[in-house]
């Protein structure tokens, strides 16, 4: 007969296996997470630009003569012709960043412009740019004018605090005054960052990892530990001569099995699909992991010691993840927090998890490089394991 | 050898305000090979008991031993040789009766055959069949076959047949039976007095956290002092209807071979050695004061007559008083 760690484990994995749901939940779920964030966050090649464009008068020129012309020749300008109520609407709803108001008719635009490339010395542009960025006239929409000589020709109209508009409304000034003769005074060279490591899927994929530490920690030596309790086969283990450790061994390993599958999952998937690559060792993203992972479910082991029911273990668990999920920098760096509360978040173990492994896949860090994350999780996981055999309840 | 079981003047008491005194009190002494049941209505403290004798809950006072060994020291011993089944366990449903049975098989240095005892429990063609689909009685046995997979030399089993269809309870006994057969213990617990009379040895029947009478069920009843039971309805104004008045239980002690009497409230019950010399007698007698006879049934007497004459009251409008 083989052991009763042995018969434990396979009793654990075998529950777990022939529950559809949970599997979906556990290894689903995160790949579902990883595709939709990846996708929202990668499909936008280079930003484009929407513009609007409003004639107030009847002899505007048409929107492909004149400096226009030129926004609706580069392709970093979606531009839209329409009447000024539609362009606010527009603009109300987001659907555009900048509205170009064409102030002026085609004659003296033209006229204009004759005199402005005539007179303006390329260096004298400065004159229009004077009032830029221009004062708010109150409220959140308000009108800049692109001031030439002889009064404004164009009237940008945006919200000042969103940052899209303010970058639409700085490159079609760019775009107008070029196409009406400004010359600059060098030329540049854009050159795109897109490296392995730079993207934010590479900077998601160590948090959604973290993430899954902690939700399966918890979820599965938590909940499966007060619903063996309420089932009162913990009772019934404890009137045979079950050896406790195997027990609580077997919860734990057989977490530690599942978890790998959920790992590496993740990890070929954030690969292929986006190239996602560790600048570290692998060893390191394990040691991460492995740390993680028995932080976690130290804590899951606590959370469950005394529950007697699911609600209150449910509701344990969500008091414990929770303010992980906001603090710990899953999808966002969470330097964002006050200075005053870094300290705190620091101690968390799921920012530990996160930036340990942030340290390796990102930063191309040993785990031994980064004896905080590495002590601090060690020490969550032992001390978490030692307080809940204190506290274990069987019955 | 020592006893299975000895128990000296336990005592179990809940904090609460008031406290609940759910065991006050009892002595219990269980030899090898019998099959003892402790009989009594929900809220007895019977439950609490057998916790403690499984070594689950920690007496509040009193002296336990098991196999003539204790809990405080020898627990491992202990559990190595007793099987239990507890009132109440949800066994995983996702597992198959064969792999439920390895698991507790896993928990023993030594024990029975997984298969063999699934052979001999007749649940053969669900070996391979989860829990979860398994009917209210199978569930039953296969418990009960977790407490056989060490090869225990004491069983205890808490309301083993609660909540099983007759045929179920039947195929549940002869398990029970047939350990008993082979010169090993059982201790249960149930509220059915069938149960009680036709499985064990010996009953002590427990009320309020007592042991109000201890013996073999025969024994039990013989102490009524007649081994019948007599039950009619009469009255002076049975045809009129309306309640009316009753023969007292006086005039019915009286009569000969009659050595009890009571009032069910209904009818009224009269203990009885020899039914043919008492039922003439009463007959006349009633006719005598003028009782007209609605009704009367002779069976032999239960331990539900016993309940009633040592603990006043119907084992089954026991108020619960101790949670169970």
């Amino acid at each position: 007969m083989s052991s009763a760690f042995a018969q434990l484990t396979l009793s654990r994995i075998r529950e777990f296996i022939r529950e559809p749901e949970a599997l979906f939940w556990v290894y689903g779920f995160p790949l579902l997470m990883a595709t939709a964030l990846g996708i929202a966050f990668r499909n936008q090649p280079v930003e484009q630009m929407r513009v609007d464009v409003v004639k107030t008068r009847a002899d505007a020129p048409p929107a492909d003569a004149g400096p226009l012309a030129a926004l609706a020749r580069e392709s970093r300008f979606v531009v839209t012709e329409g009447t000024d109520t539609a362009a606010r609407q527009r603009l109300r709803g987001g659907k555009t960043d900048v509205v170009v108001v064409v102030v002026r008719g085609a004659a003296e635009l033209t006229t204009a412009e004759g005199s402005a490339v005539a007179t303006d010395p390329p260096v004298a542009g400065g004159g229009a740019v004077a009032t830029d960025p221009p004062v708010a006239e109150g409220g959140a929409v308000a009108e800049g004018a692109a001031v030439a000589k002889g009064g404004a020709r164009y009237a940008y109209l945006y919200d000042f605090t969103r940052k899209e508009s303010l970058l639409a409304r700085n490159a079609v000034e760019d775009a107008l005054q070029r196409a009406a003769g400004r010359r600059d005074a060098f030329m540049a060279e854009d050159r795109n960052f897109d490296e392995p490591g730079g993207r934010y899927i590479d900077f998601l994929v160590p948090g959604l990892l973290g993430m899954s530490l902690m939700g399966g920690g918890l979820w599965g030596v938590g909940y499966v530990i007060v619903d063996m309790r309420i089932r009162k086969l913990l009772k019934r283990f404890l009137a045979t001569p079950m050896p406790r450790s195997h027990f609580l061994a077997a919860i734990l390993a057989s977490r530690l099995l599942f978890l790998l599958p959920e790992v590496l999952v993740l990890l070929a998937f954030a690969r292929f699909a986006f190239g996602v690559q560790s600048q570290g060792g692998l060893v390191g993203v394990l040691v991460f992991i492995l740390l993680g992972a028995l932080a976690f479910a130290g804590i899951g082991l606590l959370v469950a010691s005394r529950a007697r029911t699911l609600e209150s273990v449910s509701g344990l668990m969500n008091l414990v993840m929770l303010p992980m999920w906001v603090l710990s920098g899953i999808f966002f760096s969470s330097d964002r927090f006050p200075t005053a509360v870094q300290p705190w978040i620091k101690l968390l173990p799921l920012t530990m998890a996160i930036d340990g492994l942030r340290g390796v896949m990102i930063e191309g860090l040993a785990a031994w490089s980064q004896p905080r994350e590495l002590i601090g999780l060690a020490i969550w996981a032992s001390v978490s394991f030692a307080l809940a055999l204190r506290l274990f309840r069987w019955n | 050898m020592s006893d299975a079981i000895r128990v000296r003047d336990l005592r179990k008491t809940y904090p609460a305000s008031p406290p609940v005194e759910a065991v006050r009190g009892i002595d219990l002494h269980v030899e090898r090979g019998e099959c003892f049941g402790l009989l009594g209505p929900n809220g007895a403290g019977k439950t609490t008991t057998i916790e403690i004798l499984e070594g689950l809950l920690d007496a509040t006072s009193g002296d336990v031993e098991i196999l003539g060994l204790r809990w405080d020291r020898d627990g491992d011993a202990i559990r190595q040789r007793i099987g239990i089944s507890l009132q109440e366990t949800r066994l995983s449903e996702k597992l198959t009766l064969r792999e439920t049975l390895r698991l507790f098989r896993s928990f023993y240095r030594q024990g029975r055959d997984p298969d063999q005892l699934i052979a001999q429990l007749s649940l053969g063609d669900k070996a391979d069949a989860r829990v979860g689909k398994l009917s209210g009685g199978q569930k039953q046995r296969l418990a009960v076959a977790c407490a056989l997979v060490g090869d225990p030399e004491l069983l205890f089993l808490d309301e083993p047949t609660t909540g099983l269809d007759p045929r179920s309870r039947r195929e549940l006994w002869s398990v029970i039976q047939q350990f008993r057969d082979s010169r090993r213990t059982v201790l249960l617990t149930t509220h059915y007095l069938d149960e009680a009379e036709r499985l064990c040895d010996r009953v002590a029947i427990v009320d309020r956290g007592r042991v109000i009478a201890c013996d073999t069920p025969r024994a039990l009843i013989a102490s009524l002092g007649g081994e019948h039971v007599i039950e009619f309805q009469a009255s002076d104004r049975l045809a009129t209807g309306g309640a009316g008045r009753r023969p007292t239980l006086d005039a019915m002690l009286a009569l000969p071979s009659v050595t009890g009497a009571r009032d069910d409230g209904e009818r009224l019950a009269l203990s009885v050695a020899e039914p043919h010399v008492a039922i003439p007698a009463l007959l006349a007698r009633l006719a005598d004061l003028g009782f007209q006879l609605a009704g009367l049934t002779t069976r032999h007497a239960s331990l539900e007559d016993v309940f009633i004459k040592v603990a006043g009251h119907a084992l089954s409008d026991a108020e619960p008083s101790v949670r169970e």
